[in-house]
């Protein structure tokens, strides 16, 4: 069981992902046709049945998502291109090697929810795929693939909050990049205040296949709760850091040892962080457990975007933690007081710790701010920033600990 | 209607209410920074949280719907822990001026510090450093008391719709900025100061008050606004007899046509009455010059004046121009006087300008 299996990434490199007549000869656009054959209800209930659940991180079941989509007169197919989590380059990926099969879920989704538009928010850092991502649409309309369902490309603006649905959306409108409160979720009250679904790149791209080949054969792939297959990227000090797709039930030492060759340089393994950023720390003890996302909560830990960081031995733990929660402070939209001034008082106190200013009373109080965050702050940025920093204290404490004052 | 329990009290709600609401028919004491009932919900200051039971996380109440069959307690060990710690956040970066704070007795955050015994803040790394002069005559702003609550940008868009200020940059460096981290002068801004009305700390203030006493030592004289025919109400703060400030009510029961919002006349347009060059007899102008004379003497040579250019010219050559800053009685009385007494039609009011 250490084999890709992919789905997603099936044609990778043998098609041209800008033209859809590419992926039509490759049986490309089936989905969304045999989706324009069923009723609403019945293509809901498919895609429930497939089990498919988001691939951005919170892990809800797609379908279940789609079926809170009251009636409207508009309603908006929102794709989260916005990839954030240091790390994270999965959907990059898809849409390099597969940008088709991404449109073709935002229009499956199209028929399911009753839209006619849908938009892809893509960040930043990715002109090219912009570019790319436009082309393709364009093709896919030119060959009719599309019917009367059109896709916009909207650009980030660098704001690893905007990864968040319902920040993304208000950027979209135009405005801050900040979270609102939900209730009313994106499906009743989203873009421009009408339902809208937003989902991430790999969970649309998973829809036609599972279109394609049945809900079942989807549901059979990788974990029964969390089916189908992951991308994974995988970075940090492994002998071959790149990305893979495979079923979800896939063993996570497997991916640091088999795809990724082991430990670069012989050295020993220290930890790896999985989700991006906002990841736990997992420690070897920890290695055997598969990435789906039951298995990962279950450690304490979220499989997130995928990202997989791989340390050695010879990493500073509470360094790259402090760098960690630089990066939080940063981003924090600066919406909430838990998030804004706790990830600000995070990183001060870290790098307290870090340079051997600190003393227990300080690792004390990070752990009751960590507390406060995860609970009291408005959106997941600010719930899960502190989740390196009590992750590593719990696994790693020893190494906050030898950093202290009384042992300086 | 939905039932849900809270704090141990069944009670029974509309659906549709929201949980705050609820908790406080329950009679629970909320508190909130950046809750205001007649502005944008932000749902941002986070104390408001209640414990939801079988809900992982806590749920700010001024957002979240009531739910039939809820089990909420409003002050469990969780939810105290995360308001003392937010209060402890804000403290760190709040200036403490409290002596001289024009808010002093009046602030939130000194009432939520005191209610849940946060004396000081563990987090003593950097302090306020958000300070800023803005050189115009009546609103001051110090950032370093400012919570980030957004009150005031909200009030600056949904009161009166000026948008003249909003949120800048990112995190703990986000803060309140006109446009350009400009100057008010040079904004959108009308200077109404809804803006100070809202802010529940000393961040935004009244340079035209200040230091002319403390919430607590001024009397609050309920009156209605004389400097246009809207009528607004508002409070003369009163200290010593004298007037040494404005500001409003916004119980729509006392204050029916304006909710307290101001414009920057009725706010800030005061100081004339106890200025020194103000008349405080009637003048009459003689050889050229001005001098002081009774009511009597004064009253006596108006109406000889005017009943002389009647009897000359007719009634149709004088006029009555009459003000806003009257009442309408007071107006009523002038057109009465012209046309029953002098018998003109010419009357006129500068509200028509």
């Amino acid at each position: 069981m250490a084999e890709e299996i992919r789905i997603l990434l099936a044609h990778a490199d043998q098609i041209d992902p800008a033209q859809a007549e590419d992926y039509i000869k490759v049986g490309g656009y089936k989905g969304l046709e045999k989706a324009r054959g069923m009723t609403s209800k019945d293509l809901i209930e498919e895609v429930k049945k497939s089990g498919l659940r988001g691939r951005g991180g919170a892990g809800f079941n797609a379908g279940m998502k789609w079926s809170f989509v009251p009636p409207a007169e508009v309603k908006y197919v929102v794709c989260n291109l916005d990839e954030g989590e240091p790390g994270t380059y999965k959907d990059r990926i898809i849409c390099e090697k597969n940008a088709q099969a991404l449109i073709e879920g935002m229009a499956i989704c199209g028929v399911a929810i009753n839209a006619q538009q849908g938009y892809i928010y893509c960040r930043g850092e990715y002109p090219f795929v912009v570019d790319l991502l436009r082309k393709a649409i364009q093709s896919a309309k030119d060959v009719g693939a599309l019917g009367d369902f059109d896709i916009e490309v909207r650009m980030g603006a660098g704001a690893y909050v905007c990864g968040e649905e319902t920040a993304l959306i208000e950027s979209i409108e135009g405005h801050r990049g900040e979270p609102r409160f939900k209730p009313p979720f994106p499906g009743v009250a989203g873009l421009w205040g009408v339902p809208t679904v937003v989902n991430n790149v790999e969970t649309f791209a998973c829809l036609p296949y599972i279109l394609t080949n049945g809900a079942d054969c989807f549901a059979s792939i990788g974990a029964p709760k969390y089916p189908g297959t992951k991308v994974l990227t995988l970075t940090g000090d492994v002998n071959n850091p790149t990305y893979f797709e495979v079923p979800t039930n896939y063993i996570l030492s497997d991916v640091v040892y088999k795809l990724g060759g082991g430990v670069k340089n012989g050295r020993k393994f220290k930890a790896v962080q999985v989700g991006g950023t906002s990841g736990a720390f997992i420690p070897e003890q920890n290695l055997n457990t598969p990435i789906d996302f039951d298995s990962m909560s279950a450690i304490g830990a979220a499989l997130g975007s995928g990202a997989v960081l791989v340390m050695d031995e010879t990493r500073d733990i509470v360094d790259i933690v402090t760098r960690i929660s630089k990066f939080f402070e940063h981003e924090s939209c600066g919406k909430c007081n838990p998030c804004r001034e706790g990830t600000f008082r995070c990183r001060e106190i870290m790098e307290k710790i870090n340079s051997g200013r600190a003393t227990e009373a300080d690792i004390d109080n990070l752990l009751l701010l960590a507390r406060v965050m995860k609970r009291a702050a408005l959106c997941g940025l600010g719930q899960a920033a502190p989740v390196p920093i009590t992750s590593t204290i719990e696994h790693f404490g020893h190494e906050y600990r030898r950093k202290l004052l009384q042992y300086a | 209607m939905i039932k849900l329990t809270i704090d141990g009290k069944e009670i029974e709600v509309a659906r549709g209410t929201m949980l705050l609401d609820a908790c406080r028919q329950a009679g629970a004491d909320i508190p909130t920074l950046c809750y205001d009932p007649d502005l944008r919900l932000a749902g941002s200051c986070r104390m408001c949280v209640v414990d939801v039971k079988g809900r992982p996380a806590l749920v700010a109440s001024c957002v979240a719907p009531a739910e039939n069959g809820m089990v909420v307690q409003t002050e469990s060990d969780d939810v105290v822990e995360s308001r003392k710690i937010i209060l402890e956040l804000l403290a760190a970066r709040h200036k403490f001026e409290c002596p001289t704070c024009e808010k002093d007795g009046e602030c939130k955050l000194q009432d939520y510090m005191y209610r849940y015994g946060v004396k000081e803040s563990r987090y003593d790394g950097e302090g306020p450093h958000f300070g800023m002069e803005d050189p115009n005559p009546f609103i001051e702003r110090d950032y370093d008391k400012c919570i980030m609550c957004t009150r005031c940008v909200r009030a600056c868009d949904g009161i009166t719709g000026a948008q003249a200020i909003n949120v800048k940059d990112r995190g703990h460096h986000a803060k309140i900025a006109a446009p350009f981290d400009g100057k008010l002068a040079d904004s959108t801004c009308v200077f109404c100061g809804q803006c100070i009305m809202v802010c529940p700390v000393g961040a935004l203030s009244s340079k035209v008050a200040a230091g002319q006493g403390k919430p607590a030592q001024n009397k609050k004289v309920l009156t209605t606004c004389t400097y246009c025919g809207t009528g607004c109400t508002l409070e003369l703060n009163v200290n010593n007899d004298r007037v040494v400030g404005v500001t409003s009510n916004r119980d729509e029961n006392w204050s029916p046509v304006n909710k307290g919002a101001l414009c920057v006349k009725g706010r800030f347009g005061w100081d004339f009455i106890h200025s020194p060059d103000r008349l405080t007899t009637p003048m009459i102008r003689e050889n050229g010059g001005l001098r002081p004379a009774s009511w009597d003497e004064a009253l006596d040579f108006a109406a000889g004046k005017i009943k002389e250019i009647k009897e000359k010219y007719g009634p149709d050559s004088l006029a009555m121009f009459s003000s806003a800053r009257v009442t309408n009685e007071e107006n009523y009385l002038a057109q009465k006087l012209m046309r029953a007494v002098i018998g003109t039609n010419n009357v006129d009011h500068c509200a028509r300008l």
